[in-house]
Formats: C-alpha cells, structure tokens, sequence
C-alpha cells in the first residue's frame, strides 16, 4: 500500500463514520425523549455530516476521478465504505444510543486532538474546526452516560445492557491496523496507543462514575468496518440513505 | 398560519361602558398599542385564548417535524440534508420559544403537551399531509413557511410582550428557510430532468389547497376572529391574510414554470388582486376533526416518542436530584 492509498482511506474512514452516525441520528428526529434531545440530536447530526462533507471533499480531491462530495457519500456500496462498525449499529433505545455516541465521543475526540497537529495542513485544519464540535458532543455523551447509569434502577439497568451490547465493536476504534500505522508514521494520522490509552482511560473514569460494570478488556472484539467488512445493518442504511441519486443517476438536485 | 382556529369565548364585543374598570384599563392599554406583559391584569379569556394560540403555534411547529422528518434520512445530496437537518433544528427551537413564551401565562408545557396527545389540543391542519416525493420537502418550505410568514409578520406587533418577540426571533428563520424550500424547486425545474419537474407539479397539486386552508375558514365562519381582532392578538382577517398569501406567491410560481390546481385563479386588474376558486372546507373541517390522511400517524408518533421516553426524564430527573443531595451533604 503506498502512503498515498493509505491516506485514501484513512479520510474515509473519518468522512464514512460520520457519515454513517449522522444518518443514525437523522433517524431520530421526532422521536426523542424530548424536546430538548430533539434539538440537541438534531444539532450533533449536523456537526458529523458537515464533518463528513469536509473529509469527503479532501478524499475526492486526492482521488482525483472527477467524483465530489456527494458521489462518495450516495454512490459507494456497503463493501466500499470504512465506517466503524460501532456507527452503524441501530438506535435502539435511548441508552443504546447514547452508549454508542459515547464510545465514538470519546474516539473521535481523542483522535481529531491529534489530527489537530497532523502534518498535512488540510487534516489540520478541517480536525480544527471538528474538534470544538466534537468537544460539546462529548461533554453530551458524558452527561447521559451518568445520567441513565446513574439515574433510576430501570435506566441504570438498560445502560448496563447497552453497553454490554456494544462492548464487543469498541475494538475496533483503538486497534490499529496497516493504514492507522501508516499514517502515524508519517505524522498524518492520531498515534494509536495513544488514542487507545487515552481512550481506555477516559471509557474507564466515565463508566465508574456512572455505576457501570467494567467491560472485559480481551473480551473478543468484532472488526472489519474498516475493511469494508459490515454488519448487515449498513446495507440498510444505505439503500434509505441513497435511494435518491441512485433511482435518478442524472438529476442535479 | 399555525393556529387556525382559536376559541376566544365570545361571539359577541363587549362595549367599554359594559367592562369593568380593570377590564376597561386592560381594553384602553390594547387600543393604545400598549404591550401587555406576564405580571399585567389580564381577562381570563384574553390569557386563555392566548394559551390556546401560543400551544397550537408551539405544538404546529414540533408537529411539524414529522413531515420533513420524513425525508430527512432520504435527502438526495449532502447540502440538502445538511439544510433540512438546520430547518429541523429550528422548529425546534421555535416550539421551545413558544412554549416557553406560553408558560409566562402560567400555563404547562407538560400539561399542554398531554392535551395535543389525546385530542383536546390542536395543531396546523397543513401537517396532517403527507410528504410523498422529495419535492414535497421545496413545497413545504417555500409555500408552507411561506404562509406561516405571511401570518407572523403581523404578530411581530401582537398584543402579547412575551408571543410578539418570539415571532420576531422566528420570523427571521423561517424567511431563511422559505428561500431554501423555493430553491430546492427552482433547482429542480431548471437543472432537473422530467421526472425532478414532475415531482414539483405534483407537490404543488397536492399541496396547493392545504396552504391556503392555513389561514383558517372565511371571515364570514370565522366567529371568534372579532374578539380576537379587538384584543390585537390578530391583526389581519383570515382573507385578508390569505389573499396576501397568494398574491405574494403567484408570480413565484409562474418563476418555476409551474400551475397552481386552480382553473379559476387569474389576475383581476380591477381589484389589483388575485382571485381564486373555492377552497374545499368540508375537507379543511375533515382535517381539524382528525380525519386528515396523517393525523392519526402524526399524534401515535409524538405519543410514543413522549411515553418512550419516560424513563430518560425519570432517570434525568433523579440523577439531578441525587447530585443536588450530594452538594447539600458536602
């Protein structure tokens, strides 16, 4: 793989898992626990998906095949996107979603911290306008995890399933593979061991003040997004989320 | 227009010599473009048609979420989504403004909420139908918004602090939106193939009428809009507004190179307005009894949303309530 794929698809695993949680959250609109939640879901779906534009614009460029935006987000297939696994997984109910935004939270905070002094200006410089974004959805998602673990016996109870439920996808976010050593070598990307430890540490402090049961830490982890290996749930996702441009290849919209 | 059709209580004016003081002082201070404030006397009907209004206005907007929601997960590119998702998030901000300007007359957002869900509160009729194409979404904001400015232009002066300077914060989002929604139209018409132009003509079809019935019955079936009018919570007559509405949107939609549904509108140079056909109020009257195609859809939808989420509030509420023993304890 030549520095230059690998950095191909490091921005589309960035843009993908945006992407993907952003639809997730569209998902929702109307359906909140309240109005406030409503707003506030509406509001992080928006920062992700302006998230995504901005890293898809940067990986069109490096693609160079003419493709913008909006053919990389509505014209790839399952196989081809690099999402986490994590994003894609269904909003069940509110602890569940809330479970997996704090998961990603606290990944992507940690990662776009990093990807603030990466050595390529245009990641430097999109990383600095997601991460002011990113830092409120954290705080967010740090609230909630204490609130419903440390609300009622029934909330404490479904955020204990909740997050036994999405434990075995958080492998994923703090694994490095070939392309995440790559780029950290070459001071594009995040360091993996130190989202990782950072990662742990902050899932560990949240989780603990919460009233939360530890995850095992060698519990068998599930992998594959970011190689383009989904759950079936994307596929799902995906035909909603493009069914427009596909059905009317031509239109300008 | 977001509220349709509003009780006020009296069929017939008062004259002052047969108010009392108070209500008198109240009547003058309403003639002299006064603004009445939350801790100002106030008639009980004044303030009860007031909640009524400001709830339907607050519960259209949240109501109003389905629709568009609806298309959201489906927006055809990333800049229509992204605008949609902005659209969505104000609505909700608007029905956050308006139930908090409501509860300045000592009314409950919770409580006012329960009687949306099981019927005794109302909401716009135009959200009771469905969104069928993505050009419905264009349709939705610029004729739908559209209207509801046309409305609350003039309730920027209403007769109520708290309601009028909400309209203001409001007006100037939704004038935003409906230039959005007209453009998602004229992108479609100019640079779409047949089927995009379809999809408008057939929005508009559909839509058509149900915006013009947001403005409510004629002035003449319209019994509480002289009380209404009296206290300067309306300013304009249903008509009045209406026929504003459409000569406003007429040479719009001649912009797209779209038709209304209507044989008989046409300009009348004598009058210097558009006339138009009947509206069909058997079917407006259907919808604000809950037989619109929707209504059934939109209130179990909001319901559930609401009883699902009990237990997060509860869990918010006793985690706030433990965290405020732990500060007293330390």
């Amino acid at each position: 793989m030549t520095q230059q794929e690998a950095l191909q698809q490091y921005l589309l695993r960035l843009a993908d898992s945006d992407m993907v949680l952003g639809q997730r959250l569209c998902e929702l609109c109307g359906h909140a626990p309240a109005l406030e939640e409503e707003l506030a879901l509406m509001n992080l779906g928006l920062d992700l998906i302006g998230q995504a534009r901005n890293w898809y614009e940067y990986a069109a460029e490096l693609e160079g095949k003419g493709n913008d935006a909006d053919y990389l987000a509505f014209r790839r297939d399952a196989g081809e996107f690099r999402n986490l696994l994590l994003v894609e997984q269904p909003n069940g109910d509110y602890a569940m979603t809330m479970a997996r935004q704090f998961f990603f939270d606290a990944w992507h905070y940690q990662t776009l911290q990093a990807l603030v002094n990466s050595s390529d200006e245009r990641i430097a410089q999109v990383a600095g306008k997601a991460i002011k974004e990113v830092t409120y959805h954290l705080r967010r998602s740090i609230e909630w995890m204490k609130r419903l673990g440390n609300g009622t016996e029934e909330s404490h109870q479904r955020m204990e399933v909740a997050v036994e439920e999405l434990w075995r996808f958080t492998g994923e976010l703090i694994e490095a593979d070939e392309v995440d050593l790559m780029m950290a070598e070459a001071g594009i990307g995040a360091d993996p061991e130190a989202v990782k430890s950072a990662w742990k540490q902050m899932v560990t402090d949240v989780m603990t003040e919460a009233t939360l049961t530890l995850q095992d830490e060698n519990a068998w982890m599930h992998v594959g997004g970011k190689r383009g290996i989904h759950t079936e749930h994307l596929g799902f996702l995906l035909a909603e989320m493009q069914f427009l441009p596909r059905a009317y290849p031509d239109a300008v919209w | 227009m977001y509220a349709q059709l509003v009780e006020t209580g009296s069929k017939r004016l008062k004259t002052l010599e047969e108010m009392g003081p108070e209500e008198r002082a109240f009547q003058e201070k309403i003639d002299a473009e006064i603004k009445i404030e939350p801790k100002n006397w106030m008639p009980e009907s004044y303030r009860k048609t007031l909640i009524r209004q400001i709830s339907q206005h607050a519960h259209s907007e949240i109501v109003g979420m389905l629709p568009e929601g609806n298309w959201v997960t489906r927006a055809p590119s990333l800049k229509r989504k992204l605008q949609l998702m902005a659209k969505i998030q104000d609505e909700a901000g608007h029905g956050l403004y308006l139930y908090s300007a409501m509860e300045t007359l000592g009314a409950d957002r919770d409580e006012e909420v329960e009687k949306l869900h099981t019927g005794k509160a109302k909401y716009s009729s135009i959200f009771n139908y469905p969104t069928l194409n993505w050009a419905d979404i264009g349709v939705v904001g610029w004729l739908v918004d559209g209207a509801a400015i046309v409305n609350q232009v003039p309730l920027q002066r209403t007769s109520y602090g708290p309601y009028a300077r909400a309209m203001v914060r409001v007006c100037k989002e939704e004038s935003f939106h409906q230039r959005q929604g007209y453009e998602i139209l004229l992108t479609m018409m100019q640079k779409g193939n047949d089927a995009q132009k379809a999809m408008v003509q057939d929005a508009i079809n559909r839509l058509w009428w149900p915006a013009l019935m947001m403005f409510g019955p004629r002035d003449d079936d319209s019994p509480n809009s002289a009380q209404s009018m009296a206290w300067k919570i309306k300013r304009h007559t249903n008509d009045e507004l209406r026929q504003r509405f459409i000569d406003q949107t007429v040479p719009q939609l001649e912009l797209l190179g779209c038709t209304a549904p209507d044989p008989e509108l046409k300009f009348n140079e004598e009058t210097g307005h558009y006339d138009h056909g009947d509206i069909e109020w058997q079917e407006f009257y259907d919808v604000i009894q809950g037989n619109g195609p929707c209504n059934r859809d939109r209130i179990a939808t909001r319901k559930k949303a609401i009883d699902d989420g009990a237990w997060v509030r509860e869990a918010a509420a006793a985690y706030a309530e433990k965290q405020k023993q732990q500060h007293q304890a330390a």
